[in-house]
C-alpha cells in the first residue's frame, strides 16, 4: 500500500471562549493516502471543519492546537513555521469552501486573483502565468474564459464564483485538495456540476480530496472513504462499501435514518432524538450516550476508542459489533433495537406518515 | 385539485385558498423583473402545498404574496372566501391571527432583545389573545411544552438556544395566535440533518392535531415529496407543473422537473451500486432578461424548433396533472430513472 499523502493522529483542538474552554476536537485520527477522495461527515459543531482548519494552521484567534501530529509528505505540518506553512498552502494542498466570495477578493479581477497565487508559488514569469489562468478558467467550465477573465466576482452568478475558486486552488497543482461545504450553498443543479469538476480536476491532476460535507448523499456519491465526527470525536470511519453494506455505529445508522430524498416515505424516516452538546470538558464517556438507544452503564462511564471491527472499517462504540448485527444492511431498514423498536409501525395519515415518534427534545 | 386528495386527509367544502393568475413584478435597475407571472392554485382545508424551485424561481415571493407580505400587482389571493387585497390595513392585521409564516432563519425573525417568551406573548398581545399578561404566559408555557420545549425556556434569549430550538420557537409563536394557513418558507434548510427530521415532525403532528394548512417552500425536493399533498414546481417565476405529489414525483411530465429530481443525490444502496454523476448543463437564466420561447429550453435536452419560438402554456396534459412543455406526453412516458433525460433517446434527435 501506497504511504499515505497525509496523516493525523490524536489532534487536539479548544477554543477559549469567554464561557469556558470548548474542547472542540478531542484525539482525531484519520489519513489520506494518494489520490483518495475522503469524505468527513458530521453536522455543525462536529469539529469536521475545525480539525482540518487547524491543521492548515488556519484556527481563529481563539482557537488552539493542544495535541497530535499531522504529517503531509514527511513533514508535520503542527510543527512548520508560519512561512513554511504558508508555502505550502496553495502550493501542496489547496482549499475550497462553502461561500466563494468569502475567499475571492471583491476589488480584484477574477484572472488576476487566480494569477496571484500562482505568482506567489510557482510562476515567475507574468505571461506563463497569464496562460495558465485561462487555461484554467476554461478548465473549470467559464464560458468566454478570455472575457471573464476581466471580470469582478459579484459580476458572476453563484456557481461561476465557486467554478473560479476552484481554478484558484487547483492553480498549482496540489497534491491534496480540501474542499469544505464546497456545493451547500449553490443549487442542486449546480451542486452535481461542481461535483463532477471536481472529479475531473481530481483524476487529471491525480490530486487526494478531503471533502467536508453535512450531506450524506454527497459524501456516499463522491468518497472512497467516509469518516463520521461527533462532538469532536471520530465515530466510524469505513471504506465506502463497508459504510453503505454495514454501518456499525448508531449515529452512522441514525444519520442515515434522517436522509430525506426523493422516494422517502415517512416511515423510513426516524429522528434522532435531542441535540448535539457543546463539550465544555474533555470527553469521559460516549459523547453521543445521551441520544443512543443503545446506551448502556458502560456507555456512560467510559470513552469507546476508535478500534477496528475489520480491515479499514473502525468504529468507536462499546456495543458495535451488537449494533452491526441488529441493524442488518443498509442500517436503515429495521427498526430500532431494545424493546421500544414497536414506534417505528407506520400509522400512515395523509401525506405524511408516522415519522418515529422520538422527537422530544432535551433542554 | 380536492379529487386528487390523499384519502385519509380531512376534505373540506370548498378551498380554504384561492389563488388566481397572481403576478408580481419588480422594478430593477430600469428593468422588469418577473418575479411571480400568473400563478394560481387552489388549497383545501388541513392540505400541505409544496413550493419547489431553485433559487430565483419565485418560490419566497409567491409565498408572500399569498400572505399579502407583499402586494400582488395583477391577480387575486382568496381566503376563507374573502378577497384578501380589498381588506383595509386594520382588517388585514386583524385577519393575519389566521395567516403565519415560519423562516428560515428562525434568529433572523427573533428580536434578540426579547427573552423567547416576551417574543410570544408579544405575538399574542398584538391579536388580543388573552385577557392579560399573566394568562397569555400562561399561555406561552403550554405553546413551548407543545413544540417539545420545557417551559424554562421562555427565560432564554433567542441565541442561547440551538437552531433547531430556535425554529421550535418560531414555530410556537406563529401557532400562538391559532392560524389556519400558515407559510413555511424553508423552515428545516438551515437545520442539521438530525434535527431537520425532529422539525418535520413537529410540522406534521401539529398539522394532524391543529388542522393547519400549510404552504410548504423548500428547495430540497425530497422534503417537499414528504409532506406535501399537491406541488408547484416554479421556474423563473412561473409554474412549469403542477399536480398531487405522488403524481408529480411519480410521473413527472417536465423535463425540469425531471433534471432536479435527478440532481438530488440519493445514498446508494451499495458501493457498487453507485452510478455516475451526471451533470445537467448550465445555470438558471438571469430572471431579468428570460430566455424566449420556453424559459426552459436552454437547458432542455429535449428542446425543439418549436421550443424556441413558442412558449409552452400550463395546461392539463391529463386529469389533474399540468404541465408547461410542447412534448410533456412524451417526457411522461420516459420514466424516471436519473439517466432518462441526461442520454435522451431518439427524442432528441429533432
Amino acid at each position: 500500500m501506497a504511504e499515505d499523502l497525509l496523516s493525523v493522529e490524536d489532534l487536539r483542538v479548544e477554543f477559549e471562549r469567554s464561557d469556558g474552554t470548548v474542547y472542540a476536537v478531542n484525539g482525531v485520527d484519520f489519513s489520506v493516502a494518494p489520490g483518495e477522495t475522503l469524505g468527513i461527515v458530521g453536522e455543525s459543531g462536529s469539529g469536521k471543519s475545525v480539525s482540518v482548519l487547524s491543521i492548515m494552521g488556519l484556527l481563529r484567534g481563539n482557537g488552539q492546537v493542544t495535541g497530535g501530529t499531522a504529517k503531509f509528505m514527511g513533514k508535520d505540518l503542527l510543527k512548520l513555521r508560519r512561512r513554511q506553512l504558508e508555502d505550502i498552502r496553495g502550493r501542496d494542498i489547496g482549499m475550497i469552501f462553502q461561500d466563494p466570495m468569502s475567499s475571492l477578493n471583491p476589488t480584484m479581477r477574477i484572472g488576476d486573483q487566480i494569477m496571484e497565487g500562482m505568482l506567489a508559488h510557482q510562476y515567475t514569469n507574468h505571461k506563463g502565468a497569464f496562460n495558465r489562468a485561462l487555461q484554467l478558467l476554461e478548465e473549470v467550465g467559464i464560458p468566454e474564459a478570455r472575457a471573464r477573465f476581466r471580470s469582478y466576482p459579484h459580476e458572476f452568478s453563484g456557481g461561476m464564483r465557486q467554478r473560479a475558486m476552484i481554478a484558484m486552488a487547483v492553480a498549482c497543482e496540489p497534491q491534496l485538495l480540501i474542499a469544505d461545504e464546497p456545493t451547500t450553498a449553490v443549487d442542486v443543479t449546480v451542486q452535481t456540476q461542481i461535483l463532477v469538476l471536481l472529479r475531473e480536476l481530481q483524476q487529471k491532476q491525480r490530486m487526494s480530496v478531503v471533502l467536508i460535507t453535512h450531506d450524506f448523499g454527497v459524501a456516499t456519491n463522491v468518497c472512497d472513504r467516509i469518516i463520521v465526527m461527533y462532538a469532536g470525536k471520530v465515530m466510524e470511519s469505513a471504506p465506502l462499501a463497508d459504510f453503505l453494506a454495514r454501518p456499525a455505529h448508531p449515529y452512522t445508522i441514525g444519520l442515515r435514518r434522517s436522509v430525506i430524498e426523493v422516494g422517502t416515505q415517512a416511515h423510513q424516516l426516524k429522528a434522532i432524538p435531542g441535540v448535539a452538546t457543546t463539550l465544555m470538558a474533555p470527553p469521559h464517556n460516549c459523547p453521543f450516550a445521551e441520544r443512543c438507544q443503545w446506551v448502556t452503564d458502560l456507555c456512560r462511564a467510559e470513552v469507546p476508542e476508535l478500534r477496528p471491527l475489520s480491515d479499514g472499517h473502525f468504529v468507536a462504540c462499546h456495543r458495535a459489533e451488537e449494533v452491526l448485527a441488529e441493524a442488518g444492511a443498509n442500517g436503515a431498514e429495521r427498526a430500532a433495537p431494545r424493546g421500544d423498536g414497536a414506534s417505528a409501525s407506520a400509522r400512515s395519515r395523509g401525506a405524511w406518515s408516522q415519522a418515529g415518534d422520538e422527537a422530544t427534545l432535551h433542554a | 385539485m380536492p379529487d386528487e386528495a390523499i384519502p385519509d386527509r380531512p376534505i373540506s367544502d370548498g378551498p380554504i385558498l384561492k389563488v388566481d393568475a397572481v403576478s408580481k413584478h419588480f422594478k430593477v435597475q430600469g428593468r422588469t423583473l418577473r418575479a411571480v407571472e400568473r400563478v394560481s392554485f387552489e388549497l383545501g382545508a388541513g392540505q400541505t402545498l409544496g413550493l419547489v424551485g431553485e433559487s430565483g424561481s419565485g418560490k419566497s415571493t409567491l409565498g408572500r404574496l399569498v400572505l399579502r407580505l407583499l402586494e400582488a400587482d395583477e391577480g387575486k389571493v382568496v381566503f376563507q372566501g374573502q378577497d384578501l387585497a380589498k381588506l383595509s390595513a386594520r382588517e388585514l392585521r386583524a385577519r393575519r391571527r389566521d395567516m403565519q409564516i415560519i423562516f428560515q432563519d428562525p434568529l433572523a425573525a427573533l428580536n434578540p432583545r426579547m427573552t423567547v417568551g416576551a417574543a410570544i406573548e408579544d405575538a399574542m398581545a398584538v391579536q388580543g389573545i388573552g385577557g392579560s399578561p399573566n394568562e397569555r404566559r400562561q399561555l406561552t408555557g403550554g405553546l413551548l411544552e407543545r413544540v417539545g420545549m420545557p417551559v424554562s425556556v421562555a427565560e432564554a434569549y433567542p441565541f442561547e438556544l440551538s437552531g433547531g430550538q430556535q425554529q421550535r420557537v418560531g414555530i410556537a409563536r406563529a401557532l400562538s395566535v391559532g392560524p389556519k394557513l400558515v407559510v413555511c418558507d424553508e423552515p428545516i434548510s438551515a437545520l442539521d440533518v438530525s434535527v431537520q427530521v425532529q422539525i418535520i415532525e413537529l410540522l406534521r403532528q401539529l398539522q394532524t392535531e391543529l388542522g393547519m394548512t400549510y404552504i410548504f417552500i423548500s428547495h430540497n425536493l425530497g422534503v417537499v415529496q414528504l409532506v406535501s399533498d399537491t406541488v408547484l414546481v416554479l421556474y423563473l417565476g412561473e409554474v412549469v407543473e403542477q399536480a398531487s405529489s405522488a403524481e408529480l414525483f411519480g410521473r413527472p411530465l417536465h423535463p425540469y422537473t425531471k433534471a432536479l429530481m435527478s440532481s438530488v443525490l440519493k445514498v446508494p444502496e451499495a458501493a457498487e451500486k453507485r452510478v455516475p454523476l451526471v451533470a445537467l448543463s448550465g445555470e438558471i437564466p438571469s430572471p431579468l432578461s428570460p430566455p424566449a420561447g420556453c424559459p426552459y429550453h436552454p437547458r432542455c435536452p429535449l428542446a425543439t424548433d418549436q421550443c424556441k419560438r413558442e412558449k409552452p402554456q400550463l395546461r392539463t396534459v391529463w386529469v389533474g396533472h399540468m404541465a408547461a412543455c410542447h412534448r410533456a406526453e412524451e417526457v411522461g412516458t420516459m420514466g424516471t430513472s436519473p439517466t432518462a433525460l441526461a442520454a435522451p433517446p431518439e427524442l432528441a434527435a429533432s
